[in-house]
């Protein structure tokens, strides 16, 4: 029988042949992780390497490449490497001259005159002209482009107005007082405002190829872009490839040649990638892997604080929460938010005792008993507990409402039995999928506490602030406090930084005392970089230009 | 034959409308909607944004909409991928869905039926029981977990192949995928094979034949085969289902820009157009290849007849 046997075994020879072939060889081009030997950065630790490609992981499909229509932060982080706005940002975070060279501010501080580099082209070689930025404005803040970031522009002059179809686009506070000038006014001092011009819905889009191609203006081969890169190619969810922009007014300084940007939606997947040397930098990476990532390669951490808050809510505007800030505040302190840093997410963050992460130009607040010691926390809460009418014969039954994710179980959990250890609270988790938890959140009817986290938009404490006013975007707890509203509002506008941050950090004080949230940490970026990326400075927003990054020889 | 083709063409027409019918208002029964987002949108431009994309129409009025557009070939934009239509989605997707998917069916039927008829004719030899023990773990080892281990051996540890991605397209991008998506059915068709393989070459027709002193290997090849082949045939079905939703998982995790990820996202997304355009392709597909199985066996079996 064995003539025949050999006779099936022949395909399956000749595949196994074929797969062998097709893995001999490539070691060359694909060098195992262990067998690198080279020093990094040749002998003066500086020499550059011959192929200056930067292949960052960048989460999920990039939801546009069109500035004014894009959310989320995998679209922005390719279109701050292919637009430039009138700022930029430095690697440290701080404000620079990006598109404008330099700028005016009134002495009301409500006119800003934004001189242009005359030298700025777009990819194609036209030049960037004040009429391009007026153009753009105008079309991020038109219903017809649908944005949904038009808030970002809004202390504008008929911002607003504009954005909710009520004027035309025309009325809009933006005017080309020259081809290099342009003018933009404001219905009120706003001091963040340079900071609002680095958001990407304040980017310029090249008018021609917008009315050339409509939305297919951002295809490869259609897009044309003012950055120091240019779109080379897009594959849907595998990647997206940038090349130097030769036009670019400061394309001398610009190292890199060319910047992937991949697809990393499975975080796992994301980390074996990069440990396979496809990947010269990581989105994010898995909060399990952070204890083997400490044994193994803590020197390629690249770990900074964030500006963005982990928080639950409670739901004001139901039993048991309504009206009752004892038991908000007892629910709060009982919780050691040292544990839950230190043990369940343990990759750096830090335990949060205010609402507003550290930013520019604010003095963080924190609830008096952040400066007590845990067992003095928890002594409080039991008086709270029981001034709140509850008792260990009648203690609270609630929910804890989480969207499913691994580590917002385990965080969960520990709160949930940090409230059953210190008050006896019967709290049962519940998870949800991500746009039904959102559904339910927003509803306010079937949770009791709730799982949140809040990214800053731009780098000022009003980007937290403004979310809990009354009936705010993100304010799933129902909470409503005229006084809080109304130092808010006055902060807005307040023209004196000063006295500005003074009114903002009276609002986070009445915040802290009615509890409607109670903050558990802030977040930090947990990127994973080869030792081979110059350039890469950490920063609040995490925001980086892939301009200011090289290769270096390994 | 051609007439049996056009009824069972036509005859899919209702299967096809039941499967639309059903994706489309259950997709929108989900709770959540495409752009309820961390923090909600001003509700002029939630209702701007769902005015542009008819979501604010009475629901019987969209699905006639949306046929409408599925007999003009439109599945619609997608609200997820601003800059794509469905249609262009798919049509970047599909191809390499479509590579990963018939090499891993082409793999597992080069090495199913080789080691499935080498078991059948060793019959209780060792090799018989390695090949089974090993099918059975083949089977019962899922292909989320398998993947992983693959690509850390041979991507992470030898760094002969990628860990993931599509790269430029090359056979090396594809090896890992496809092995990982054809380990179970090799496994599957191996087992069916060594079985139907042990029946056939029992049976009268094959004793009859080596009575004849025909050559074995003849009598394998000519004799043999082509009924034991039967079982594997009517699993080609079920297995390219298989190999489809197994893409689904496979492509997630080799980071490949196939059709199973944009039904992942799109469903997670609440993309209803990207989600229906997928399920409305991959159902006329599932469809179709039931009929080529159908038409196979009345070339395989002489005893099935279409009239």
């Amino acid at each position: 029988m064995s003539r025949y046997s050999i006779w099936f075994a022949t395909p399956a020879l000749i595949v196994t042949c074929a797969l062998v072939a097709c893995t001999g060889g490539n070691d060359a081009d694909m060098p195992a992780a262990a067998a690198r030997s080279a020093p990094i950065g040749g002998a003066t630790g500086m020499e550059l390497a011959e192929s200056q490609v930067l292949r960052w992981g960048n989460g999920s499909e990039p939801q546009s490449l069109d500035p004014h229509g894009a959310t989320g932060s995998p679209s922005s982080n390719i279109q701050r490497d292919l637009f430039e706005g009138l700022v930029n940002e430095a690697p440290n975070g701080d404000l620079e001259p990006g598109a404008a060279a330099s700028w005016d501010i009134s002495d009301d501080g409500v006119v800003y005159t934004f001189h242009l580099r005359p030298d700025a082209r777009w990819s194609n070689g036209d030049p960037v002209t004040a009429e391009d930025w007026v153009f753009s404005l105008r079309r991020s803040l038109d219903p017809a482009t649908l944005s949904q970031y038009t808030f970002i522009m809004s202390p504008i002059v008929n911002a607003d107005a504009v954005a909710a179809g009520e004027l035309p686009t025309s009325e809009l506070g933006v005017r080309a007082i020259d081809d290099y000038t342009l003018e933009i006014t404001l219905h009120s001092p706003t001091p963040y405002f340079l900071g609002l011009l680095t958001h990407s819905a304040t980017y310029a889009v090249h008018r021609p190829s917008v009315e050339a191609h409509g939305n297919q203006f951002t295809r490869a081969g259609n897009l044309v872009s003012n950055g120091a890169f240019m779109l080379e190619d897009w594959v849907v969810q595998s990647h997206i490839k940038l090349v130097r922009n030769l036009e670019y007014w400061d394309n001398a300084t610009t190292t890199l040649d060319e910047v992937w940007f991949y697809v990393t939606e499975d975080q796992s997947a994301e980390l074996r990638r990069y440990r396979a040397d496809e990947l010269d930098i990581t989105y994010t990476v898995p909060k399990r892997q952070v204890a083997w990532i400490d044994e193994n390669i803590s020197d390629e951490k690249a770990f900074a604080p964030y500006l963005a808050t982990y928080y639950y809510g409670f739901n004001v505007t139901r039993p048991p929460f309504k009206d009752n800030p004892q038991l908000r505040r007892a629910l709060s302190l009982a919780v050691d938010r040292e544990i839950i840093t230190g043990q369940v997410t343990a990759a750096g963050e830090v335990p949060a005792y205010g609402w507003v992460p550290p930013v520019n130009g604010y003095v963080g607040q924190q609830m008096p008993e952040a400066a007590w010691t845990q067992e003095e926390r928890n002594t409080e809460a039991r008086r709270l507990y029981a001034e709140a009418g509850y008792s260990g014969d009648n203690p609270l039954r609630t929910e804890i409402m989480y969207n499913t994710q691994e580590d917002h179980r385990r965080i969960a959990l520990a709160v949930a039995a940090m409230w059953k250890q210190v008050l006896g609270v019967e709290a049962q988790i519940l998870n949800q999928e991500w746009k039904v938890f959102l559904d339910t959140r927003r509803q306010m009817v079937d949770t009791q506490v709730f799982r949140s986290g809040w990214i800053g938009d731009y780098n000022d404490a009003n980007t937290f602030a403004e979310l809990l006013v009354t009936g705010g975007g993100i304010n799933n707890s129902g909470y409503s406090n005229a006084d809080y509203d109304a130092l808010v509002r006055q902060a807005a506008r307040e023209s004196d930084l000063g006295a500005r941050a003074g009114l903002l950090q009276d609002a986070e004080v009445i915040l802290l005392e009615d509890m409607p949230i109670m903050p558990i940490y802030f977040y930090v970026t947990s990127r994973l970089k080869k030792p081979w990326v110059g350039g890469y400075e950490p920063n609040i927003m995490d925001h980086h230009r892939s301009k200011n990054f090289y290769i270096l020889k390994h | 034959m051609l007439r049996y083709t056009l009824r069972r063409v036509l005859g899919a027409i209702p299967t096809l409308l039941i499967l639309i019918a059903l994706a489309f208002f259950m997709i929108r029964l989900a709770p959540g909607g495409p752009f309820d987002a961390e923090r909600a949108l001003l509700p002029e431009i939630e209702a701007n944004l769902r005015a542009t994309y008819h979501l604010d129409e009475p629901l019987p009025m969209q699905f006639a909409r949306y046929l409408g557009g599925l007999v003009r070939g439109d599945f619609g934009p997608s609200f997820q991928y601003r800059d794509y239509t469905v249609t262009e989605l798919i049509m970047t997707g599909f191809p390499v869905s479509l590579r990963i998917g018939l090499g891993a069916m082409v793999v597992a039927l080069l090495f199913g039926v080789s080691v499935g008829s080498l078991a059948a004719l060793r019959q209780n030899s060792r090799t018989d029981y390695t090949v089974m023990a090993m099918s059975m773990t083949g089977i019962s080892i899922p292909n989320f977990v398998m993947a992983p281990i693959l690509i850390l051996i041979f991507a992470v540890y030898l760094g002969w192949l990628p860990a993931g991605g599509l790269g430029d397209g090359a056979i090396r991008n594809l090896i890992l995928p496809v092995v990982s998506l054809a380990l179970p059915q090799i496994a599957y068709i191996a087992r069916l094979t060594r079985g139907s393989m042990i029946e056939v070459l029992r049976s009268p027709f094959i004793r009859t034949a080596k009575a004849q002193g025909l050559p074995q290997a003849k009598i394998l090849l000519r004799h043999a085969l082509k009924p034991a082949l039967l079982p594997i045939v009517s699993y080609l079905g079920p297995a390219t289902a298989a190999v489809i939703t197994g893409s689904v998982v496979i492509e997630q995790i080799f980071g490949v820009p196939g059709l199973g990820r944009f039904f992942v996202q799109g469903a997670l997304n609440r993309d209803y157009t990207l989600v229906m355009g997928v399920v409305v392709f991959y159902g006329v597909l599932i469809v179709f290849a039931n009929l080529l199985v159908d038409l196979a066996y009345a070339w395989l079996d002489p005893k099935v007849k279409y009239a």
